[in-house]
Parts: C-alpha cells; structure tokens; sequence
C-alpha cells in the first residue's frame, strides 16, 4: 500500500502580488499553516493543516488569503459521498472514535425551511411595530391552573383586587431567546463573560451549562441559569444561591445518550477551581445520572433543588429530543419542573462522536410540536414552559418555533457565530483561533468580551426588530399570542404524516 | 527697574524657569540676565560645534522667537554682580539695580583651574571648555594657527567630549588623567577600560595616573607640557578639563546659605524667602542618598528650573530629588549610565550584576542595593534604558526579575504585572 | 471644535486582549510611509519607515506600547536640543528630526523605553506623534481587538467614526 498522504480538506491560497510578508497570519494561525521562510524571502502555507477557520484570511492586511475547498476530485458517487470515503481513511489510519465539533451537519429535512408564516390582509389589520407597542416580554415557570383574585375593600373605603394565588417563580425575558448551555471548559471564559454580559444587558439569561460558575461571571449570576449535570461540576450552595434558575441536564441534542468529557489537559487551574476537580484531571460526566432511573428519582432531585433553594427560583430540565419526547417530557412537567428545554438533533456540542451527532435525535420542530401538543392534551401545558434548542438560525426559525408552540428559543451556535466563530466544526481540538472553543491562553484573548458582548447584544436586537415586524404582519403585538398557534405557519411541501405531527395544514389550505 | 521674576543665567535651568512661570502665571514680567552675548544655546552641544558637527544656529535650544513670545526682557552681555538681599535687589555690572519679588539664581557652573607653574604666563594656546565662547576661541585658535596635536587634562565627561571634538577634527589627542581610569566617576574599571580601548584606536593617547606639573611658554604661548611623573608633551594647545563648580560669586557675601553648591529646600528655595536656585548652582535633592548633592547634568537643571519656576508663579510644587545620569557617545560607543555605578568593594549592601556581550560589543551592569536598583551602565545597547531609570525612581523591588536585568530582551514585559500595568494605563509619567 | 484627532491624548493598552498579530505595526509603518498606501509601502518604497511601536511578547502576553505622551514627560527636560517638543494646541509630544543630534538623552530617561534610536543616522529613529497627519490612530483604528483605544484629555475613549 502506498504511504498515505493526509487529506487536505481546504487551500490556502495566497495572491503572492498582494502579500506583502507582514507575518500576521503566521502568527496567527494556531494550527500552524502559515510559515514564514526568510531564506526566500516567502510566506508559505501548509494546507493540509488548515481547518477552514478563515482566522487568517480575515486579518491578512491586503486580502492576499483565500481559503477554499479543495477542489481535488476524489471519485463520489450518490452512495459514495467524499465525506464518508474520508472518515473511513481517517478511521483505517487510527482505529479510533472519530470526534466532531458544533452540530449535526447531515442533509436531513429541516423542517423550518418548509414552513411560512402568516401575514394580515384586508380582514384583520397588521400592526406597525414602530408606531405601536409590540411585547416580546414573556414569563418562564409554572403557571398556575387558576387565579384567584378577589375583590376587597381597604380601610379608607377604596376598591383593590387582590391575588390569592400563590405565582410560582417566573424568570422574566425582554425577549423570547436565551443563551444555551456552553460550560466554561467547552468554551472560554471570555466567550462566557460575552454571551453573559450581553444576556444582562439585553434582558435574557444565559446558561453556565455544566462547568460550574467561575467567579468572574458572579456579576452576571443573576441572569445565569445553572446546570446541575451527571458530573455535578461546580454544584454547591453558592452555585445555586447566585443563579436565576436551575436547570438538571439530562441529555443534550448533539449527544442523546453520552456522557461529557472535559481531557484532562484542558482542566487549568481557572477551570478546576470552577468545577471543584483537581488540575489536570479529566472531568467527565456519566451518560447517566446515577442517581435518576426513573421519573421519580428525577422528581427527587427537583424538589430536593427547591427545597435547597426555598422555592425562589423556577427548576427545570433539559432533555435531547428522542422518540419518545413527549411522553418523557409529560413526565418530566408531572415531577414538578417549571421548565423543560428541549434540545433537537442540530443542536451544538464542543465534542461529540460524529456518529452520534449525526444519526441520534430527532429534529427540534417534530419535537416541539409534539410535546406542546400532547402537554396540551393533557392539560399540563400552563404548568411548565417550553424552551426549545437546536440549530436555530435566525428570527424567523425563532418565530417558527413559537408558533409551534414554545416558549423560548435557546440559542448557542447562532451566539458562537456572532462571537466570530466560522463553524469550522473543530471546536473539540480546543485550537479555536477565534478564542472561542479554546481555553489555551494565547488563544482565548482573541475574544474580547467587550466585543463579544456587543455582537451578541446587536443579535439579539436585530432577531427582536425582526420579531416584531413578522408579528406585526400577523396582527399580533404580544408574544404570547404567538405561542402554539399554529394557525400562523403553513407548511410547503410535507407530506401528510409531518402535515399531522407538526399538527399544520398545507400551505394553499385556509381556515 | 522693577520686576515681578528675575532670573540670572539664561542656560537650560533660567529658561525651564521662565516657561513653567508662564504656564502659571502669563502677565507677571519676567526679565532674565546672562553674561553671555549668544541668545541661548546648549552647553552639552560645545563639543558637537568643536567637532564640527553643529552650526552655531543649531546649537540653540529654543528658537528666536522664544522670548518674544513668552513675553521676557532678555539682558545679554550683563552680568548680575551682587545680590542685595535686603532689598530684593540686584545690581547690575551696568550700574542698574533690578527690584525683584522673586529671584532664580541659575548662574551654573565653572571651570576647576588648577594651580599648574606657568599657567599664567601662558596666555595663548590654552582654554577651559565649558562654553560657546570657549568653543569658539578653540576654533578661530586652531584656524590661526597651524596645530596637529593637544593636549587634555581631565578624563571626566567633558575632557572626553572635548577629546572626542578635537579628534573629530583629526587632531592626535593627549589626554592626562590623575586616576588610574578614564571616566572614573562615570564609570566602572571594565567600561573605562572598554572606552579606553575604543578611544586608543581612534588616535588617542592615554596617560593615566599623572598630571601636569608645569606649563612651558614662549611669548605667551603654549609650547609644552611637562608631567609629574617626568615627561614632556610638546603642544601648542592645551585643554584643561578636570571639573566644575558651582559659580557662587553672587553669594558668597550674601545671607544665602550654600555649602559645595546653593542649598535649596524641597521647593528649591534657598534659605531666603524669595529667592530661589536650581541647576548646576544649585545643591538639591539626591533621591537615592535622601541627602542634597551637587548634579550638575541637563535633565536635572531643566527640571529643577521648571519646579523653581512653578513655585516662583505662585504653585507649591515639590521637588523629589533626582540622580545622576548621562548619556554619552565616545569613540563611536554610545553610553548611559545611572547612580551608583562603581560600589566599593567594602560596601556589602550592594550587589552587582553584570554582562559583557563582545560580538555585539555591548557591556551592561546593574547595581542593587536590597533588591532595587541603585545604579546601571549600558555600553553599545543603550535602547530601553529609560526603563531602569524609572525602575531606580521608583524604587522597584526587581527580585522576582533579577534574572531578566541584563536580557537584551528587557521590556515591560518582565516587570511584575501590577507595576506594568500602572505604568501603561495610567496618566502617563508624574515625574 | 478640534477635529477627533487633536483632542486625542493617549493610548490605553489593554494587554488582556492583544493577540499579537503585530497588525498595529503593519499599519504604524504604512501611515509613516511616503505613499501612506500599504502595498507602496510595502513594495518597493525605500528606506521603509520603522513602526512607533515597541511590541512586546512573552509567553501568552503580548502589547503594543507607544508613546505616552506624558503629561509631564521626561524626555522634554532631557532633551539637549530642543528637538523633543510639547504641541501646544494639543498637549502631544513630538519630535523634530532637523534639530535631534542623537545624544540618546530622551532614551536615557522614558520610562518606557518607546523610542527608537538610529545609531547611523544619529536621530531617532522613530516615536509615536499619535498620527498627526492622519485624522486617527493608525494603530488604534486597525486593532482587530481593540487592545489598544485611544482615550482624550478626560480619559473619554475616542472611536473613529
Ligand atoms: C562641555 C559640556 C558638556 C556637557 N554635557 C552634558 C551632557 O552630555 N549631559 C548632561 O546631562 N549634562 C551635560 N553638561 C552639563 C550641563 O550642560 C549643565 O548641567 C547645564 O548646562 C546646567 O544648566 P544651568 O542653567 O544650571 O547652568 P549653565 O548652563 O552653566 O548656565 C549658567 C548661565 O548663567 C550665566 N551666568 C553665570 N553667572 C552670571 C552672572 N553673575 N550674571 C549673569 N549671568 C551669569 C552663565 O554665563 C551661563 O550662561 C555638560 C556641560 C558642559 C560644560
Ligand atoms: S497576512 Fe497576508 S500579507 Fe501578511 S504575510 Fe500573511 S498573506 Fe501575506
Ligand atoms: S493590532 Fe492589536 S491585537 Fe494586534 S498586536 Fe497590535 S495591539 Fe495587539
Ligand atoms: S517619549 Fe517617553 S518620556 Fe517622552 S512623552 Fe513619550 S512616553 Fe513620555
Ligand atoms: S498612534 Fe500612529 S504613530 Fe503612534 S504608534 Fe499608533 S500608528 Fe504609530
């Protein structure tokens, strides 16, 4: 057999009239790409360990950088795709578990560009969001069944409706998307400080995920939800005290099924301390909790979370959309949590074995469907709410999933991307040149969280522009409105199977 | 004549005064007094016009129009020749007496002339080197007279600076030196020796550990040198180089107290009221020994004239003390050097550290005392020498970068993080 | 009104964010060069103007350290010539290469070791003037980080609009 060459999955091609040998992209590659002969006088590139991230290019000072496929023609067929040919070579060569970063790149249906939204004409007025008011503000927690409210008399004589009913604690949003779950370990402190800065300023939460809370981030604690996952990282009293919310990690889209695992290499001093594990020890999280076999145990853990926490704050769970998503989560609302976060097979991950993130779960839009209508059927639907994860990539997959029925949208990989990531799907090398999957020193000031805060800032505001404009067009200025309300999507092209699961009418279809 | 400022000497310390007044106070008149006929120029730049590398032009330090602007009556050619402190007055060589409300004594300094046999028969072929006109009389002596050879006396800084003007000029140089070094208060044995080396090979002959005795003449004019130790020089130019001090005439028969130089407070006030002094004349504040010692360099006088100034203005400005520095290129080696840079052997709270890099032919040498920095040369790698003369003012603990001192990668980078950071965010220095 | 530019006084490093692309430099250099066009600049124009800037590097921390333009700066009382000057109007140090005779004075005394000396030429070499001819920091406005930002007399950032 002949010696294997590595595959080299992109170009670096360099327009030798306009480099003029500054070196910023040596520098800069952490993957060491560029090198700089002063011999010849000539900067030269190593394509074969490029990853695509497109750092250099972006710096390079006169756009000399352009980073391409590679346009090699390694035979394919429609069985025979070039990624699958590649992943058994890589396989052939190491014998190991091929690992992945970022979220399921697969082609499979995706639902979302298959649906349309509604807008008013003639029969029922749109509203202009920039004359009149337009809610975006919604409540997350448990709502009660009923309200009590009565009408009393005060001392001087005067009217005054009181609420009997006891409100269970409700996190309360400007605007109906959140920062998902990335530990500080999967992604680096400044890229934490970003998406948190930006959460309190815009009004929103962000989510520790299972790392714990380094104290750096104490200033934001108050819009952080945090995890209590299978490794219990970073749990203690302290933890929860300073968090808005908990949330108990089940599972997670890209990986249904399997544990996490922070390599040793990556536990520096900042993380151990967060996550309260020696330096230099893997942090792993068991596929299991070993303390949940059942809705019970989990029911257990709810409550024993709100005891610890005198019922101030709203518990919930997050779970991968499975096949059994519904009745799990039905489960999951009757055990006493006030939130459940749904994440699809397109959600995010720093590492997972590819073929996990590629063949397990099921897409976010069947799931959230599904779970709001059978939440509803049982009549449950008010006493949990909804946040669902996955691959959401704009305002209008956000408003999608509303009128599918959920509450919030989690966001993590559209975050990332608006902190400078190119989805170059290499989270898991912790090379990120971004300084954003990374916790390497020279890497991680890349991202400065003033910075960082800002993009991600400006994202939320230009997803909620765009909100109320579509809302507006329906005819509907609150949010809540929007919620479940099917009658607002229409669906192009599904068959009827997805026309009943997704419980819409085809577009063309009226009332 | 009356006037609110009066300042005697017009060298770099009489006009840091005159600028800092008029950053407080715009208005009050100020009238400044110099003996001199040129309207300002550098002292230290003497040996640069010597070696005929400056016009007398670019030997200003501020340009014509600098009085008129900031409103100064400038009296060249006049000397101050008394002080009465009495009545706040001083008396002019013209006759003149000028009434001051505060008055800056910035007279600098003056040669050191040592009693030589036949130094005043000797009318002609012999200079002392502190001034333009001195400079100047060197110049037309060598374009009159037809001279090859001269001699120095005295390898301080402005022996050699001399030398370094004449050798410029192709001249073969003597210099006779006391010490058993060249630059002995500058330096230490191994930068002496290096220059020493250096200078030999630009045509320099070193006599070291002698003096002149005796001065030979004929007709007024230089003919020869005769040393203690024996031997003759003949020359028909003589430099004689062994030191300043302070010009104290004003004072002398005055209540103003001065010891080597003017004493001055933390204000650079004398003991009179009123009257201040500041630059070469003046014995301030030495920052690495807390006592006041003579300081006779640039940077000192600039900033002691600017603080006298601010104070005279009517602005309480404190003054912390300084230390010695300079920086100097001889023989083709650029050199600076800080403090302490010499400790004798029997001083045991000092600790040296040095490096010799002889391909890049580049010396340097810190001196710490408890772990700051006292002290410092460079010799060939001057670049980022500021950084130890802020390290020694603010005393800097260098224990935990000791190693990184004589690195030619030295930066800020290896200074302890609080520190750099003060340094680079803040306001800017506070001198 | 003094444009952008004159009101700015200082440049605040932020070392926690400098990635050490030296792109700060890249920029110095070219709006110091005669075209002030990077790629002129870069080929073929000669002698190439050295960068204001001293980069530092150890380890994971790097800066780009210019000038400070000191409100009470060391190197004017140094000075033998007069060369090193404080603007005026805009509070800058500056420094006029026709006077300067290399005597190494200001080096002797910046704290921070931000000028550059030309041992040939006898002047020096180079020291931040803040861009003076162009209407913002080079420097400042090309950081891809924003490790360096300009700040006014009152300390106020300043960004280029
Ligand atoms: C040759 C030479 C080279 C030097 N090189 C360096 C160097 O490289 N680096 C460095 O740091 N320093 C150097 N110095 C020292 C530096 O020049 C002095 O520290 C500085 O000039 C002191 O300034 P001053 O204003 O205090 O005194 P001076 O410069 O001495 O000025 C005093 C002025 O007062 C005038 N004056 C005196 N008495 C009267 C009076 N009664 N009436 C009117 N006017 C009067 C004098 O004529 C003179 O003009 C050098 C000095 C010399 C002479
Ligand atoms: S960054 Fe661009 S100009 Fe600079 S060396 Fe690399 S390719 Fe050339
Ligand atoms: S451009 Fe900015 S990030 Fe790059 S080296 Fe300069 S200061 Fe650092
Ligand atoms: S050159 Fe140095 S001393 Fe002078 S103003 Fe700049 S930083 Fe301050
Ligand atoms: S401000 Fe201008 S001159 Fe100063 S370092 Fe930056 S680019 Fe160079």
């Amino acid at each position: 057999m002949a010696k294997a060459k590595k595959l080299s999955e992109f170009r670096v091609e360099r327009d030798e009239e306009k480099c003029i040998k500054c070196q910023v992209c040596v520098r800069m590659c952490a993957n060491d790409v560029h090198t700089y002969d002063p011999e010849t006088d000539t900067v030269r590139a190593d394509s074969f360990k490029c990853v695509g991230c497109h750092f250099c290019e972006d710096l390079c000072p006169t756009a000399a950088i352009t980073i391409e496929y590679n346009p090699t023609q390694t035979k394919e067929n429609a069985h025979w795709k070039r990624e699958s040919i590649y992943d058994i070579v890589k396989q052939a060569r190491t014998g190991g578990i091929l690992l992945t970063g970022m979220g399921n790149d697969q082609a499979y249906k995706n639902y979302f560009d298959h649906l349309v939204l509604n807008a008013s004409q003639v029969t029922n007025p749109s509203i202009d969001p920039l004359r009149e008011p337009m809610e975006l503000r919604i409540h997350l927690g448990r709502k009660p069944d009923k309200i009590d409210c009565r009408l009393q008399m005060t001392e001087e004589g005067r009217k005054k409706y009181q609420i009997r009913t006891r409100i269970p604690p409700q996190l309360e949003l400007e605007v109906p998307i959140l920062f998902t779950a990335m530990s500080f370990g999967s992604i680096s402190l400044n890229a934490c400080k970003s998406l948190a800065k930006a959460a309190c300023k815009f009004g929103t939460y962000w989510n520790t995920g299972e790392g714990g809370l380094h104290r750096d981030l104490y200033p934001y604690a108050h819009r952080a939800i945090v995890q209590v996952a299978s490794g219990r990282f970073g749990v203690n009293e302290e933890y929860l005290e300073r968090a808005a919310a908990i949330e108990i990690k089940i599972g997670q889209g890209a990986k249904p099924g399997i544990g996490g695992h922070l390599p040793g290499e990556k536990v520096s001093e900042e993380i151990s301390h967060t996550r309260m594990i020696p330096i230099g020890t893997d942090a792993l999280s068991p596929a299991p909790h070993h303390d949940i076999y059942s809705i019970e145990d989990l029911k257990q853990l709810i409550f024993a979370l709100k005891e610890a926490t005198r019922y101030t704050k709203p518990v919930g769970v997050k779970i991968a959309a499975v096949h059994n998503v519904a009745p799990i989560a039905s489960g999951i609302v009757r055990a006493g949590a006030d939130f459940v976060a749904i994440d699809g097979i397109r959600g995010g991950t720093g590492a997972a074995p590819t073929i996990i993130r590629n063949n397990v779960g099921i897409p976010i839009e069947l799931a959230i469907a599904a779970v709001d209508q059978r939440l509803r059927e049982e009549g449950i639907r008010n006493q949990v709410s909804l946040i669902a994860a996955g691959g959401f990539r704009s305002s209008a997959d956000v408003t999608k999933g509303i009128a599918l029925g959920a509450d919030a949208v989690y966001i993590g990989t559209a975050a990332l991307i608006a902190l400078g990531c190119h989805v170059c799907q290499k989270c898991y090398t912790g090379k990120c040149n971004w300084g954003i999957a990374t916790q390497d020193p020279y890497l991680t000031k890349r991202l400065n969280p003033e910075i960082g805060a800002e993009h991600a800032g400006n994202l939320l505001r230009a997803w909620s522009l765009e909100i109320k404009e579509m809302m507006g067009g329906m005819g509907i200025n609150v949010i809540d409105s929007l919620r479940g309300n099917r009658e607002q999507l229409r669906a192009l092209g599904l068959n009827e199977v997805e026309l009943r699961l997704l419980g819409l009418k085809h577009a063309g279809e009226a009332w | 004549m009356k006037t609110e400022y009066l300042i005697i000497g017009n060298s770099i310390t009489g006009v840091s005064c005159l600028e800092a007044i008029r950053e407080v106070d715009n208005k009050g008149k100020i009238i400044v007094v110099s003996d001199e006929k040129i309207l300002n120029y550098s002292r230290p730049l003497i040996s640069y016009y010597l070696g005929k590398k400056l016009s007398k032009e670019k030997m200003a330090f501020r340009n014509k129009d600098f009085y008129e602007e900031n409103k100064v009556e400038l009296l060249l050619d006049t000397q101050a020749e008394k002080i009465d402190v009495a009545e706040k007055e001083v008396h002019l060589d013209s006759g003149e007496k000028l009434k001051f409300q505060k008055l800056l004594i910035s007279t600098g300094g003056k040669p050191v002339i040592p009693p030589i046999e036949g130094l005043n028969k000797s009318r002609e072929g012999v200079f002392t080197f502190t001034k333009f006109q001195d400079a100047r009389e060197i110049e037309d002596y060598l374009q009159a007279n037809d001279i090859t050879k001269a001699v120095v006396l005295g390898a301080g800084l402005i022996g050699l600076k001399c030398t370094e003007g004449l050798l410029k000029r192709g001249l073969k140089v003597s210099l006779v030196e006391l010490a058993d070094r060249i630059l002995a208060n500058t330096f230490d044995r191994k930068a002496s020796s290096i220059l020493e080396e250096a200078l030999q090979a630009e045509g320099c002959q070193v006599i070291k550990e002698d003096t002149i005795i005796r001065i030979d003449s004929s007709r007024g004019a230089i003919k020869k040198v005769v040393l203690r130790k024996g031997k003759d020089i003949p020359t028909n130019l003589l430099i004689i180089a062994i030191g300043v001090r302070p010009n104290l005439n004003l004072v002398k028969d005055t209540s103003i107290n001065y010891d080597k130089g003017i004493v001055v407070d933390d204000h650079l006030q004398t003991n009179i009221q009123d009257i201040y002094a500041a630059g070469d004349v003046a014995q301030g504040k030495d920052l690495l020994t807390q006592k006041t010692s003579l300081m006779a360099i640039w940077p000192v006088a600039s900033h002691q004239g600017k603080v006298a100034g601010l104070n005279m203005a009517g602005k309480p400005t404190k003054y912390f003390g300084s230390f010695i520095m300079n920086s100097v290129e001889l023989a083709g080696i650029p050199t600076i050097s800080f403090g302490i840079t010499n400790p004798p052997a029997e001083a045991k709270n000092l600790e040296t550290l040095s490096k010799t890099d002889e391909d890049r032919g580049s010396y340097r040498k810190i001196v710490l005392r408890q772990n700051k920095m006292v002290g410092a040369i460079f010799l060939g790698k001057i670049e980022r020498a500021g950084i130890f003369s802020q390290l020694i003012k603010d005393k800097i603990d260098v224990s935990s970068f000791k190693k990184d001192l004589l690195s030619d990668e030295f930066g800020l980078l290896v200074l302890p993080t609080e520190y750099r950071k003060h340094l680079v965010q803040g306001e800017g220095i506070e001198v | 009104m003094l444009k952008n530019s004159m009101r700015a006084k200082r440049i605040i490093i932020r070392e926690e964010y400098c990635m050490g692309c030296r792109l700060c430099e890249v920029y110095c250099i070219t709006q110091h060069s005669k075209s002030k066009d990077i790629m002129k600049c870069y080929r073929g124009e000669e002698p190439r103007p050295v960068s204001r800037i001293y980069f530092e590097e150890k380890g994971p921390i790097s800066f780009a350290l210019q000038c400070r333009h000191c409100d009470d700066a060391p190197c004017l009382y140094a000075c033998l010539t007069g060369a090193m000057y404080k603007d005026k109007k805009t509070g800058r140090i500056l420094h006029n290469a026709d006077k300067c005779v290399g005597c190494w004075m200001c080096i002797m005394v910046c704290p921070y070791g931000v000028i550059r000396p030309d041992f040939e030429k006898k002047k020096i070499a180079s020291k931040c003037d803040l861009c003076v001819e162009a209407e913002f920091p080079a420097c400042v406005e090309h950081c891809p980080n924003e490790a360096i930002i300009l700040v006014d007399e009152e300390g106020n950032r300043m960004k280029k609009d």
